[in-house]
């Protein structure tokens, strides 16, 4: 329970800094992508502000032994930057410029965007799952997205690794 | 055209950075959004609450804050047909690059890792040629 209240909020915050930022506009990041035109720099400042904040997370978590409600730290097993790393993300910058959506402030509009958002989280869900399928499907891998399978733990339960 | 708002932009960047410590230091978790959505499909029982949670507050929190203050600008100037294209390529692109904005962009560049150092510089130009030609080239 700890770990999905933890998780909720997480989400919860996430969900209300793309608010603040601005970033659930389309057009407030497509301005920021048309470096060419009347530039946005918004965009710039909601990384360098997010970016410093997310590594004092992570050097914190170097120093524990354990996550707070986990057993261990899931750190993504890929090292390699292959071709696979870079083709999927100039697709995925291609989609990004074409309408100013990425999943996070596409997931944030859920709410209250009507059916443009729909409509985009829909075909996400489908590119998402034509990946999936492409894969070779159903097996789970573990490893892929970090360890496939972490015991559900209380906080302050973490065991040494 | 949109204005320039660094303080807002600032703001939200460190709520989200928090939200990306917040998820490392008590799970153990990359923040990352597409990550954390592609994974629910096929992910065994114990690793789902965790994600539908995230995602529940993620959808919830602009949610309650457009009931409180009112919904937040937002234009989408794409048509069905660019919506749904632009769609499927960042749902594939994510997966098979393992990482979105979030993943990549803030958490990874945050962990120094030359993967996501390589990913953000590469979707960050892919985007903006693709607004450069749409805009500036095509004029749509």
């Amino acid at each position: 329970m700890p770990r999905i209240l933890a998780a909720l909020a997480a989400g919860l915050l996430f969900g209300l800094g793309l608010v603040v930022s601005g970033m659930v506009n389309p057009a407030k990041v497509l301005g920021f992508l048309d470096v060419a035109g009347d530039w946005d720099p918004s965009l710039a400042f909601v990384m360098a502000a997010a970016i410093p904040v997310a590594a004092l997370g992570f050097q914190l978590g170097g120093r524990m032994p354990a996550p707070l409600c986990a057993p261990a730290f899931a750190p993504p097993a890929r090292r390699r930057i292959d071709a696979r790393l870079l083709g999927g993300a100039a697709l995925f910058g291609i989609g990004w410029g074409l309408a100013g959506f990425c999943p996070g402030p596409a997931l944030a509009s859920l709410g209250f965007g009507g059916w443009p958002v729909l409509g985009f989280v829909a075909a996400m869900l489908a590119g998402m799952g034509l990946h999936r399928l492409a894969e070779g499907g159903a097996t789970p891998r573990p490893g892929r997205d970090g360890p496939g399978q972490v015991a559900p733990a209380q906080c302050g339960s973490g065991r040494r690794r | 055209m949109t204005q320039f708002t660094p303080w807002s932009a600032a703001a939200g960047g460190a709520l989200i950075g928090a939200a990306a410590a917040l998820l490392w230091v008590a799970l153990g978790r990359i923040a990352g959004i597409s990550g954390i959505l592609g994974g629910l499909a096929g992910a065994p029982a114990g690793e789902r609450g965790w994600r539908l949670a995230f995602l529940a507050g993620l959808v919830g929190a602009p949610l309650v804050a457009a009931a409180a203050f009112g919904a937040p600008e937002a234009l989408v100037a794409a048509g069905p047909a660019r919506l749904a294209l632009a769609g499927l390529l960042v749902g594939f692109g994510t997966r098979l690059g393992t990482g979105c904005t979030s993943g990549h962009g803030v958490c990874g560049i945050a962990r120094l890792s030359p993967r996501s150092i390589a990913a953000t510089g590469v979707f960050m130009a892919t985007a903006a040629a693709t607004v450069f030609v749409a805009r500036h080239v095509l004029g749509s």
